[in-house]
């Protein structure tokens, strides 16, 4: 899947928590991510963070060490 | 059940707890205070003669003819605006009053054309039975002198005509026209003899007056003055069947008339709990494409989408499809392999769509329409609530002191609905318009709103929250609600969010263009105006932020207490018939019905051990991740039942794009529509008139749909999905759409007391039908939330990526309009066309100006997603900047111009923010001459070889 969609995609909903402060908008962009992304545009997105902003990079790689450590 | 007019009580019914005791006739009768005599009389099954009154309009008593003697009372009073009085001893029959009926009923007559036994409203005439029920057997008076006989005819309008020598002028109609539709189109012309009814002024007829042909004249009227052709062409139905109307989201409740197996009319019916005997143009007359020439009733298939269609039995092409379903699933797993469930089919259909997926296919990867329309509403609600659904019933509007309408434009898309918010307003109810564009609701005949907020496209959490900001920092929020029903803390912590200067009003009206002042007054009204309630539809949800103002609206109804009782809540006007369904079935990739998500072991647990299959734990492809997966190789096939993606979904070189890349993209609709152009195989689907099952409204109400013919395709559409099924391997055997929903409620504890029989039987089930609410739930939320604490979400303003630049310096909002559907697969193929035959382009007349268009003259519209081309119309209904056109027509096509911007939590496309240019242009863009042909490829059908 076209990953500069799905960057857009997880930099939309980080910036959409944002105003919860870092740690939490992390934690809510993480759960938003799991509970709504099939698990290839999961894949996909572990695979490039390169264009993430920093909340949406922090949430994909936290969900990354979960998938690795499942 | 067999032919019958509807009872009619003349006068609308008291709700006044209030009893009266009053004797009619000598029988003692209870009734409750207000009731006219007409109608007591009628309720304890009497019948006293009328040609003026109707119960759904109020008393006029001009007629004369419902005379009644009244003890103590002087002369003859008419019963219909005589209240009842305790005591009241009341003669509906006697001497004096059977001589004063007869001569009123014989001046009528006697300017009336005899020719009952070629009327088409023969047996089926008010005027008629009156006549008979008075006993006239003679007429004194000739035709000799001046009479209305030979009177003109007005046939304009497609589905009905007037005939002013049948008409009496009771003026039934002009009051249905006015209080129960609030078009105020028609009138009565003239005075005295000269007295006729007029549509409009008096160059205008039916078609060109303002009449909106919500039918409700038809209705009211007592001969066969207006009349449907369709009687006039057929005669006079023999037996009628309850149903509930296919198209939006209001699911008023309708007879289907019939002749055999031949619809006559569709009638709304008195006691449709969403309607109330009110109707539109689309469910009382746009039903005609159910027969169109253009519906296809055998299944066809083809191997490559150049190829032409073949027509096949039904056991071949569901042998050709399970065929390479199994073939894709053996090579590319599951995962390749989807489905989109239909708003527009019923309850038990979108279930087993959704079952097919996932227990058939075995993935996820099922979503359905609502994707682009509500789902934001789904998620908003249910973060902050706990339920995703809206808040009240209709009849909860009949309380409300103050209507937030945001994003919505009920006389247009919900008319029904609309005519019962003008109903309100002309009570005294105010209104506040947030919405670009000029739409009735902000001023039309005997309303007018209170603010109109006209903001620039794509603010609405912007103007939301400077709203919010007004109420909490001027102390009007609603502090003993919120300590009592929400997270204290979370409501602190918005609260302070709020209430920063850059939320105010005059900060944020550089962003929003609503002058602060009016945002102050309307913010001030809402809050203090008594019951509020907020009311919202695509123009909130379809945006990079529709969560968030979904979001956004819920804080509004939360800081000022309007959730949990009559008159106030937060209500989405779904937009096809079953959204709310569709979406309560499980339709969406990551939840099961109920609104559980996948992941819940427990809950997936009880499907696994009712379907006897694995279910896989993670969520599935959404629409747009489908087509995207499909471009990239991932997914390889997909059944679509009852949606045509191509046209009614953003970006539509995408979806092209996407359906081209499938191995088997499966139609299952009546029409070949825009997606079957890249379908291998297509489905005949059946209409809501050829089929069982419940339809659910924007009110949750669950309602009955029922089989009024036979399918023309020889199946109803549930039937087909489970012929699919077991062709790939699963072990269905549903005889009847009853089953389904036994099924549906046995897996869903929101439906756990709904029944087939409950429904049927006319219980009015709203869910939560549940141990606690057996009878189900009219308001939500009453003593708590379903979440428990009502939560307050920041919801910061995010501008969307679509913005305007000297390459596209307009913007484009989408939507639709009162005789067309989504689509319109199916308005198009009806008499509708004659008022919306294309879709055209709202400009303001300063950008037209600038641009040197006029009204009728084609324009480019062009976007960086694409263009095309279509008319313009010069409006102030638009502001400076902001252009808006429908997506009614696929020769349009508007779907080219707009992106694949989406909402952020749940991808609903932003169709209402498109930032385009509009210029000249001589005819068709290149590729709309281009899709023409494709069209014309695709839909050939290879000619049948003779039998021998």
């Amino acid at each position: 899947m076209d990953i500069n969609k799905l960057s857009r995609m997880a930099n939309q909903i980080a910036a959409n928590f944002e105003a919860n402060g870092h740690d939490k908008a992390v934690e809510e962009t993480r759960v938003h991510i799991w509970k709504y992304w099939d698990p290839r545009m999961k894949a996909q997105i572990f695979g490039d963070t390169s264009q993430l902003s920093p909340i949406a990079k922090d949430a994909i790689e936290q969900l990354k060490a979960e998938a690795e450590a499942a | 059940m067999g032919y019958e007019r509807q009872k009619d009580f003349g006068t609308p019914e008291s709700t006044s707890n209030e009893m009266v005791t009053l004797t009619i006739d000598g029988r003692e009768v209870s009734v409750p205070a207000g009731t006219s005599v007409m109608r007591a009389a009628s309720e304890s099954g009497g019948h006293i003669p009328k040609l003026c009154a109707t119960d759904n309009v109020k008393a006029f008593g001009s007629c004369r003819l419902c005379l009644v003697e009244i003890e103590g009372a002087r002369g003859t009073p008419a019963s219909c605006t005589t209240p009842v009085a305790a005591g009241m001893k009341v003669k509906t029959q006697t001497p004096r009053l059977e001589k004063l009926r007869k001569g009123v009923m014989e001046l009528y007559i006697s300017d009336h054309p005899l020719d009952c036994l070629t009327c088409s409203a023969n047996n089926d005439c008010e005027l008629q039975d009156e006549a008979a029920a008075v006993g006239l057997r003679d007429v004194r008076y000739g035709y000799e002198g001046a009479n209305h006989l030979g009177g003109a005819v007005d046939g304009s309008n497609p589905y009905f005509s007037f005939a002013s020598d049948k008409c009496i002028v009771c003026s039934r109609c002009v009051r249905a026209c006015d209080e129960v539709q609030g078009t105020f189109a028609l009138t009565v012309d003239g005075r005295g003899f000269a007295s006729m009814i007029s549509a409009g002024q008096t160059v205008d007829d039916f078609l060109t007056s303002e009449c909106v042909s919500c039918g409700a004249c038809v209705q009211a009227c007592p001969t066969s003055a207006l009349m449907e052709k369709s009687v006039k062409e057929h005669g006079k139905p023999e037996r009628s069947v309850v149903t509930t109307c296919a198209y939006c989201g209001v699911g008023c409740a309708f007879r289907a008339e019939m002749k055999g197996e031949q619809l006559i009319r569709m009638v709304p019916w008195k006691d449709g709990k969403a309607n109330h005997g009110h109707s539109c143009v689309k469910g009382r007359f746009a039903w005609g494409y159910a027969n169109h020439k253009d519906r296809i009733t055998k299944p066809m298939i083809r191997e490559k989408i150049t190829d032409p269609w073949r027509e096949v039995s039904w056991e071949e092409a569901i042998r050709f499809s399970a065929d390479k379903i199994k073939t894709i699933k053996a090579e590319h797993g599951p995962s390749a392999l989807g489905g989109i469930t239909s708003s527009r089919c019923t309850n038990e259909e979108s279930f087993l769509v959704q079952k097919l997926v996932r227990a058939g296919f075995g993935s996820n990867n099922t979503d359905t329409c609502a994707r682009v329309c509500h789902s934001p509403t789904g998620y908003g609600l249910s973060t902050t609530f706990g339920t995703s659904a809206g808040t009240q019933n209709f009849d909860s509007a009949d309380h409300t002191d103050v209507f937030l309408v945001i994003g919505a434009n009920p006389t247009d898309a919900h008319p029904v609905f609309g005519s019962r918010i003008k109903r309100r307003l002309r009570k005294g109810a105010k209104m506040i318009v947030v919405d670009p564009r000029r739409i009735d609701l902000v001023k039309s005949p005997k309303i007018e709103a209170a603010h109109h907020l006209p903001l620039q496209p794509g603010t609405n959490v912007a103007v939301l929250t400077s709203l919010a900001h007004v109420i909490v920092t001027e102390g009007l929020a609603d502090e003993d609600f919120i300590r009592e029903r929400c997270d204290w803390d979370e409501y602190q912590d918005w609260a302070r969010f709020v209430s920063d200067e850059k939320h105010s009003p005059e900060f944020l009206e550089a962003v929003t263009r609503v002058p602060a002042q009016t945002v102050r007054e309307a913010a001030r009204l809402f809050a203090t105006g008594g019951n509020g309630a907020i009311y919202y539809g695509l123009g909130v949800t379809e945006h990079s932020q529709g969560s968030s103002t979904v979001m956004a609206i819920a804080n509004l109804a939360m800081v000022t207490g309007n959730i949990g009782r009559e008159g106030v809540g937060v209500n989405p006007l779904r937009g096809q018939n079953n959204v709310q369904g569709a979406c309560d079935m499980g339709s969406f990739p990551h939840e099961l019905s109920g609104y559980r998500h996948i992941s819940d072991a427990a809950t997936r647990k009880l499907f696994e051990d009712d379907w006897g299959v694995a279910l896989d734990p993670e969520p599935g492809l959404r629409i747009p991740n489908m087509l995207d997966a499909a471009v990239d190789g991932s997914f390889k096939a997909i059944y679509i039942q009852g949606e045509d993606i191509l046209q009614s979904d953003p970006d539509t070189h995408h979806v092209a794009a996407g359906l081209a890349a499938m191995d088997c993209v499966i139609v299952h609709d009546l029409f070949l529509n825009e997606t079957a152009n890249y379908a291998h195989v297509f489905l005949p689907g059946s209409t809501f008139l050829e089929k069982a099952g419940t339809f659910t409204n924007a009110e949750r109400r669950i309602q009955p749909v029922r089989k009024v013919m036979e399918p023309a395709n020889g199946y109803q559409d549930w039937q087909v999905t489970q012929l699919l099924a077991n062709a790939i391997g699963c072990d269905w055997n549903y005889k009847h759409a009853s089953e389904i929903l036994a099924e549906i409620s046995r897996l869903t504890p929101t439906f756990a007391g709904v029944t087939w029989e409950r429904v049927i039987n006319g219980d009015q089930l709203q869910w939560p039908v549940t141990d606690k609410a057996p009878n189900g739930s009219p308001i939500m939320h009453v003593d708590g939330f379903v979440r428990g604490k009502g939560k307050f979400v920041v919801t910061e303003y995010v501008p969307t990526d679509e913005k305007t630049g000297p390459r596209f310096p307009l913007l484009l909002t989408t939507g639709r309009i009162l005789s067309q559907y989504n689509v319109g697969a199916q308005t198009r193929r009806t008499g509708n066309q004659v008022w919306h035959s294309e879709d055209v382009l709202e400009i303001h007349p300063t950008d037209a100006e600038n641009r040197g268009l006029a009204t009728g003259d084609f324009a480019r519209l062009a976007s960086r997603a694409g263009e095309t081309t279509l008319r313009v119309e010069v409006t102030e209904k638009v502001a400076p900047g902001v252009v808006y056109t429908t997506f009614h027509h696929p020769d349009t096509q508007a779907n080219v111009v707009t992106t694949d911007n989406s909402d952020w939590a749940t991808n609903c496309p932003e169709y209402k923010v498109t930032a385009v240019q509009v210029t000249p242009s001589n005819g068709p863009s290149e590729w709309q001459e281009e899709y023409a042909d494709l069209t014309a490829m695709a839909r050939r059908i290879e000619a049948m070889e003779p039998a021998e």
